[in-house]
């Protein structure tokens, strides 16, 4: 067999190679020389992108099993399985993450036996291990089909109902979590970020994200695949979007008005421009985009408005845990180099992985498979793309 | 009984014999260097700072409610009955949590360390079990660091407002803050121009209830949740047996 270099897979190489070059800085030289926390900044990019925005981006998972196992929605079926994958995935890659971020990555087990139930982390912590379990059994029939197993997918099957209503009862409990983390520090936070309502807000944008990110990943994946798009499903999932935003909008703006902070937030500051940035990327863009009729029957018209609320809503996680911190800090915290590079080999290996299931699993409906003699190198370059953009951002 | 700190700035003679004591307890290097550096840091649990020949000292507040304890996921973190906020090393798992959820961001990394530990003033937990007072309290030549109950210390605290009003700001720092610490603070200017946080803004809130109110819904939501998403589903699958039921029976009723 003849590996042929493309430009897009020496671009993964590179990013692999930079990124266990940072690994090797980050476990034999430690946290300081690779990353620019500090005890003034003691969360950084690790946090911010690789587990808030993470596990934000996984949100696809819960969001589709609910429509299609919970809600019965159909007409919605052919992209559970893609879902799935991608939170199943993503999941990992957060726990992966998590090895890099955590200053003493080998004792992470004793989450289990030390627990502390008042708090928020190791509520999280729980939880996002019990779903990363449950994805897996959701994952699993893709593989017990690929060998043609019967008897483990009739298991699996009278299990489902167990397994849908754990996966959405977790989701619930760690999407919204995730914002609770911040409620202990009032004085901390930036006002405009700090609301008592953050949980909302963190499950609210989950559910958004998880359609968003829907709608992303089967047209990036049709385009990788040279798959026939199927527009009916797109078109579903952007009016879902459409009216997500609006819900995530309205709490947003009524939290604003309750706290007395629309007079601060249309001022100009430092904060402001960043809450501009993320308040129109996440809603005016996209729900100005969907408004249109046209645009939202288009499948580039609703890939564009998903992939601009994506950057919207991974500004607003940054801006929770980095922006927001900046003036009670009193500096600037930009991550070093080797922070985006670790960053980016998790990203790009998520991609890799994604490419190999896709290719190897039944992922996707049997009509796809005419696409199977393609190499998970050629659905890797196009999918990186707007991932590399995302961690630019 | 709970012990405290009072740390009474206007007697502070900036000596910092109580950063050298501390050092000597905790096991910490301690030179000239060090001296000189006005910031804590995982080397430097007590710092004594000096502007316009006004002297603050810094260190662990011992919060009542401490939010580093209510926060780690694993425990490292305790209160201990005689006031003491303690960390036990071999639990922590490094999130650094801690860090970010304190309001006076007392503890600090070991950013160097392959195996870093999270540093911070422990108040001399062996010293008090053992019925003595604090490194530090012990050494101060002028008292301005004095150990003893919290309840007393906050007493004297008054009194000495009372009786030299022109000398202090007329109020104790910590009495009140995030619930109340164990180290209170007596000034003549204000304690927040040496990089304490302003009390109005930490408020007298303790801060794990910040975070309680949701935690403590938690146990119902799960059981409530799992029920309603379990009757979703049962409803909405329902209606397709429902469907087949009728679909079949009509199938029947026609070809009767």
């Amino acid at each position: 067999m003849k590996i042929k270099l493309t430009f897009w897979k020496v671009v993964f190489l590179v990013i692999m190679a930079l990124g266990l070059y940072s690994t090797f800085i980050r476990y034999f030289r430690g946290l300081g020389a690779v990353s620019n926390m500090t005890d003034q900044f003691p969360w950084g990019f690790w946090i911010g992108f690789d587990c808030l925005c993470g596990v934000m981006l996984a949100a696809g998972g819960f969001c589709m099993v609910g429509a299609v196992y919970l809600f019965n929605v159909k007409s919605l079926h052919s992209v559970v399985r893609p879902a799935v994958l991608t939170a199943f995935l993503g999941y990992l890659l957060f726990i992966v993450g998590l090895l890099f971020d955590l200053g003493r990555p080998w004792f992470i087990w004793h989450q289990l036996i030390y627990m502390n139930f008042h708090s928020v982390m190791f509520e999280v912590g729980m939880c996002v291990m019990t779903y990363t379990a449950v994805l897996f059994f959701e994952f699993l029939p893709n593989v017990f089909e690929r060998f043609n197993l019967k008897a483990p997918i009739r298991w699996i099957h009278k299990i489902y109902p167990v397994l849908i209503v754990a996966g959405i009862l977790l989701s619930t409990l760690h999407q919204s979590s995730l914002g609770s983390l911040y409620l202990i520090m009032p004085s901390k936070l930036h006002p405009f970020w700090y609301s008592p309502a953050l949980p909302f807000f963190f499950f609210a944008s989950a559910i958004a994200v998880g359609l968003a990110m829907t709608i992303f990943e089967s047209t990036q994946s049709a385009k990788a695949l040279g798959r026939h798009l199927e527009l009916s499903v797109l078109v579903q999932l952007g009016g879902a979007l459409l009216v997500a935003l609006w819900v995530n909008a309205l709490l947003r703006f009524e939290d604003f008005f309750h706290r007395d902070m629309l007079r601060q937030i249309v001022r100009p500051s430092y904060e402001a421009y960043f809450l501009w940035l993320e308040l129109t990327l996440s809603f005016v863009i996209p729900i100005t985009l969907l408004s249109f009729k046209k645009i939202r029957l288009s499948p580039n018209g609703l890939y564009l408005a998903s992939v601009i609320s994506l950057l919207g809503f991974i500004t607003n996680r940054l801006n929770v845990s980095l922006i927001g911190f900046e003036t009670y800090v009193g500096h600037h915290y930009l991550p070093k180099w080797t922070e985006f590079s670790v960053t980016l080999m998790i990203v790009a290996m998520g991609f890799a992985l994604f490419g190999v299931a896709v290719k190897y699993l039944p992922i996707f409906p049997k009509e796809g498979f005419q696409a199977q003699s393609q190499s998970y190198e050629e659905v890797l370059p196009a999918s990186a793309i707007p991932e590399l953009q995302h961690v630019g951002n | 009984m709970s012990k405290a700190l009072l740390y009474d700035s206007t007697i502070c003679i900036g000596c910092k014999q109580c950063e050298v004591a501390c050092a000597q307890q905790n096991k910490l290097p301690y030179d000239d260097r060090i001296a000189a550096e006005s910031v804590q840091s995982e080397h430097k649990y007590t710092v004594v700072m000096t502007k316009n020949d006004k002297f603050m000292r810094r260190l662990c507040m011992h919060c009542e409610h401490p939010a580093c304890a209510s926060v780690c996921p694993v425990g490292a973190f305790h209160k201990t009955k005689e006031g003491p906020v303690v960390y036990d090393v071999w639990k922590c798992i490094g999130c650094r949590y801690c860090m970010v959820s304190c309001a006076f961001s007392q503890p600090k990394y070991e950013w160097q360390s392959l195996n870093p530990r999270v540093r911070k003033c422990i108040m001399c937990p062996d010293r008090i079990a053992a019925g003595k007072q604090t490194a530090c309290a012990e050494i101060c030549p002028t008292g301005a660091t004095k150990f003893g109950d919290r309840d007393d210390l906050i007493k004297e605290a008054q009194e000495r407002i009372r009786q030299n009003p022109s000398t202090y700001l007329n109020r104790i720092y910590g009495l009140n803050e995030v619930g109340g610490t164990c180290v209170l603070i007596l000034s003549g200017g204000k304690a927040e121009d040496f990089g304490y946080p302003a009390s109005q803004k930490i408020g007298d809130t303790p801060l794990p209830e910040y975070t309680g109110r949701v935690m403590e819904r938690v146990p119902d939501f799960i059981p409530v949740w799992s029920l309603v998403l379990g009757g979703i589903y049962w409803i909405s699958h329902r209606r397709d047996e429902v469907a087949a039921a009728e679909a079949e029976e009509k199938k029947n009723g026609s070809a009767r």
